[in-house]
């Protein structure tokens, strides 16, 4: 595995992060490294990972223990829009089930898969903590879609070149 | 005191204790998986839940602090049905192949679920199966039985100094594995097939050979480096399956190096020597022990009757035990030879004369975690005695203070305070310079002073020598490296003028399981005896070599082969076929440590003594026997012992208690003279960890690991690789004096530009000379 270099700008935001923990504890601010450089590359490739872990002198596994818990990072290549549906039992109880069905029937693609043309990302995602707006989705980690139907769903698709 | 009840029972706790802690020391069991008293709480398993009275849920044990009136019940219908629970749970998706399982009989989760489980589960669906990981030759994994205790990813956090296991993924996709494939290169990391309660980790070489209940345990000591760990010896059939940790918290407290675990591989290796044999011109004729041992009395008498006493040079090993040592010491004696020595990786024999007594480590093994200031002269510790590598880190954990003076700078898996990284013809220098620091803040630094006061001092050295004045406990410690420089005793006096002037103690970290145990013995040269250097450089008519690889032992090591190839006579005592049967003319073949009795002097002075575990194996005899009936043939008085434990007697007439009085480490200060540090590139030839002795030589698992591998590679900076044009990976040509060998370059930045890394005591390297040196490399 190559090894990679953060660019300076990443480790300008990173530097930011870690300048709110004492100096000791650099690795306090691994979530947030994890996030500035995946919005910088689009995804958490393993040596992305060991060069975040590098930069906050932690070991690499334990970067890695991070990325893999929390279900914003992405591991592999996503396409230029991730939708993340909630599938948790309250957006169920309103019908989550059924958007994520027609997302796929609409994409030709199941959770965790991109579409061929690489515009498309679908993905399950839990409890967002909004559950009286269910369904709902996330759009690129960023923005929330509340209060789905089909209709709202195609809507959104259009819009995202 | 606070008193809790537990089980009705009154128990004292200790401000801090848990619950689980109380009970451990009233002997009240609690199951559990995740606990374990060298590790910190996880608190993940649940197994050890208790009921707590006024609390209305079940608590775990292990992470429940006891305080004062509280009323704990562990068998209690709350108790009970929440364990069961928890069981029931465990075992849902772990795949109960306890009849194809290696830790079959000594699994905790199959003792536990016996005694605290359902009779059946409820749970019919499929379970989750996870991929093998590949750890390396050590460890072996069978990850679809983890119950995630987190218990192998804390050992590598927190006692292994470095965190190669972790536990990505979240809820039932929570895996343990390594980043990425790597394999795991601790020199601990054997430990983690211990503290595994289920069959996910377990040992490779010992997999699918013995059934635990198969096996009776017998308790040793480990034979490599100074510590000497307590072994348990797991045998059947006469024959040694295993070595495990045998506990002994002032020693080795629960753990085991990789070295201590796995050499008992090379105990049941077809390089043993099973029978004696004699040299019929250039062939091996094996004959009986009688045949053997008069050919061996009566060849080495008549070099004694023709050439006197000092014309035959002894070399023994100093890891064999006190007692053969002792009878070789009195064999030579009787026939009148002052040579003999176990120092053949020594080069400086100029402190011989001017000690105070037995060097030693200067201090109780179990003090070094307490310690406050400790400075660390020449010791790639973490290679040389990897548990007291261990014992520094726990140390630095507590807040000590960690100062090193090496050729590289290594990562000791634990922070360094100061470090003076400088090639080994500097280090002389980088001693003075601290006791020069210490001279100028008004220190006394003894007799040194005058040597000292030119120097001019780096803020390195002036930090070392500020952090070793405050603090309250603290030590200097001379390594392998140190014993093993062109200076050491330059190096020693240093050290010990460092130590005077900071209230330090002085020690030395001892390589060899009996260093200390040889000097005991009497294994050195007497008064107009040479010692081990000095036996192969002025050649000898006759040779006895009592465990030792001469070519392998002692560098540079052509000067060892020259030596013995030009003998009349070479006596060999050996338990493998070495080197060293190329030139010898009697093999007389030894047991190793599990087949005789015998005992270890550690590096603490501490006397250990250990019976033969297994029977030896074909024609070959405890070298004591071997030893004393040499000394019947040879008629010499006083050989008639009839047991392990006369000889030592004899050796050790005092017993334990007159060891301490003989251990001593002080020096009369020597002038220092080597302040200027050579020229150009220098080697740095450490005996790397697997190849210490030869035991772990012929040890088929740790010659595969990636750190034996790592000994067969030249290191260099990048730096001093792009100025010479050279390239990683490729050969390169290392020319030393008048030798050369070609080994794959590698490149490590943590080395100086001045200074490359070759194994010495290396069978690719033999060709070479001084471990410390200076070297060339050369394009291919
Ligand atoms: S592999 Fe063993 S020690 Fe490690 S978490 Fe799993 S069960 Fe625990
Ligand atoms: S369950 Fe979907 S947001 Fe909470
Ligand atoms: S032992 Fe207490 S929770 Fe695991």
């Amino acid at each position: 595995m190559e090894k990679i270099a953060l660019s300076a700008e990443s480790r300008a935001l990173i530097d930011l992060e870690v300048a709110k923990f004492p100096g000791e504890q650099k690795q306090s601010a691994v979530m947030s490294a994890l996030r500035i450089v995946q919005t910088e590359k689009g995804w958490l490739a393993p040596e992305t990972i060991e060069a975040v872990a590098e930069y906050l002198g932690m070991p690499a596994i334990a970067a890695y223990e991070v990325a893999t818990f929390y279900n914003m990072y992405d591991l592999k290549p996503v396409g230029r829009h991730k939708i993340t549906v909630c599938t948790n039992l309250p957006c169920q109880l309103q019908g989550a089930d059924k958007i994520a069905e027609h997302l796929k029937a609409k994409l030709g693609v199941d959770f965790g898969e991109t579409t061929e043309d690489g515009r498309y990302t679908l993905k399950e995602g839990e409890c967002m903590g909004t559950c009286g707006s269910g369904p709902l989705c996330l759009h690129n980690n960023h923005k929330m879609h509340a209060h789905l139907t089909p209709e709202a769903v195609d809507k959104l698709l259009d819009e995202l070149k | 005191m606070p008193v809790i009840t537990i089980d009705d029972r009154q128990i004292e706790v200790a401000p801090g204790d848990t619950v689980m802690d109380a009970a451990h020391r009233a002997g009240i069991y609690i199951p559990h998986f995740c606990y374990h008293k060298k590790l910190s709480i996880a608190a993940s398993c649940r197994m050890c839940l208790v009921e707590v009275e006024k609390v209305p849920k079940p608590l775990p044990a292990c992470a429940t602090p006891a305080t004062d009136g509280m009323v704990v019940r562990t068998h209690s219908d709350k108790a009970v049905t929440a364990q069961k629970g928890v069981m029931e749970f465990l075992l849902i998706n772990h795949p109960l192949d306890c009849p194809i399982c290696d830790q079959g009989g000594e699994c905790m989760l199959q003792d536990i679920a016996v005694g605290y489980g359902g009779i059946a589960s409820r749970y019919a669906e499929p379970k989750r199966v996870v991929k093998e990981k590949d750890l390396g030759p050590l460890v072996a994994t069978d990850m679809t039985r983890c119950i995630h205790c987190s218990r192998c990813v804390r050992f590598g956090q927190e006692i292994a100094g470095i965190m190669e296991l972790g536990m990505p993924g979240r809820g039932e996709h929570t895996e343990v594995m390594p980043f990425l494939e790597s394999q795991v290169t601790s020199e601990l990391s054997g430990n983690v097939i211990d503290l595994c309660p289920v069959g996910a980790l377990t040992s490779k070489p010992f997999r699918y050979s013995a059934r635990p209940w198969e096996l009776s345990r017998r308790k040793s000591v480990s034979p490599h480096d100074g510590l000497g760990s307590n072994l348990a010896v797991h045998v059947k059939d006469g024959k040694v399956f295993r070595f495990l940790p045998l506990e002994n918290e002032a020693v080795n407290e629960c753990w085991l190096a990789d070295r201590d675990r796995y050499s008992y591989q090379a105990l049941n290796s077809e390089e043993r020597v099973t029978r004696p044999m004699v040299r019929q011109g250039s062939d091996w004729v094996e004959v009986d022990w009688q045949k053997a041992l008069a050919q061996a009395a009566g060849a080495l008498k008549v070099i004694h009757d023709t050439h006197g006493g000092e014309a035959i040079g002894f070399l023994a090993s100093p890891h064999q035990t006190l007692e053969e040592l002792y009878l070789t010491r009195q064999l030579a004696g009787a026939l009148g030879c002052e040579n003999i020595d176990t120092r053949l990786d020594v080069a400086d024999f100029s402190a011989d004369g001017k000690l105070a007594g037995i060097p030693w480590l200067g201090m109780p093994v179990a003090d070094l975690d307490k310690l406050d200031r400790v400075l660390l002269v020449g010791s790639s510790v973490r290679k040389e005695q990897p548990l007291i590598a261990q014992r520094l880190r726990q140390a630095v954990k507590r807040g000590a203070r960690l100062n090193v003076v090496h050729a590289a700078d290594d990562d000791l898996l634990c922070r360094v305070a100061n470090k003076l990284i400088a090639k080994p013809s500097a280090w002389v220098n980088a001693l003075a310079q601290i006791a020069n620091a210490l001279r100028e803040s008004g220190k006394d630094v003894g007799a040194v002073a005058s040597d000292v006061s030119g120097v001019a001092v780096s803020d390195a050295a002036r930090r070392v020598a500020e952090s070793l004045v405050s603090g309250e406990r603290k030590a200097v410690f001379l390594g392998g490296l140190a014993s093993q420089h062109p200076n050491a005793a330059q190096l020693h006096s240093l050290a010990q003028a460092i130590a005077q002037a900071t209230g330090a103690a002085l020690g030395f970290l001892v390589s060899a399981a009996n260093q200390v145990g040889a000097a005991l013995a009497g294994c050195r040269p007497g008064a107009n005896g040479r010692n081990a250097q000095r036996m192969l450089a002025e050649p000898r008519k006759a040779y006895v070599l009592l465990g030792v690889e001469p070519t392998l032992d002692h560098e540079p090591a052509a000067q060892a082969e020259s030596a013995l190839e030009s003998a009349e006579l070479v006596v060999l005592l050996t338990a493998f076929k070495v080197k060293a049967m190329d030139y010898a003319h009697v093999v007389l073949p030894i047991a190793p440590f599990t087949e005789t009795a015998g005992a270890f002097v550690n590096m603490e002075g501490r006397l250990q003594a250990f019976n033969g575990v297994v029977p030896p194996q074909g024609e070959a005899r405890p070298a004591w026997k071997v030893l004393r009936v040499l000394g019947n043939q040879l008629q010499l008085s006083d050989f008639d012992y009839d047991s392990a434990e006369s000889v030592r007697k004899a050796a050790l007439p005092e017993g334990e208690d007159g060891i301490a009085a003989r251990l001593d480490n002080g020096i009369c200060a020597l002038p220092v003279t080597h302040l200027q540090a050579g020229d150009g590139v220098e080697r740095l030839g450490e005996t790397p960890i697997y190849q210490l002795d030869p035991l772990v030589r012929r040890a088929p698992a740790l010659q595969a690991t990636q750190v034996a591998a790592d000994a067969a590679v030249c290191w260099a900076n990048g730096a001093l690789i792009q100025r010479l044009g050279l390239s990683v990976d490729r050969p390169v040509r290392v020319v030393q004096d008048s030798g050369e060998s070609v080994l794959k370059l590698g490149r490590d930045d943590r080395l100086p530009e001045d200074v490359v890394r070759v194994a010495a005591c290396h069978r690719l390297t033999t060709r070479l000379g001084e471990r410390f040196g200076a070297l060339r490399l050369e394009k291919m």
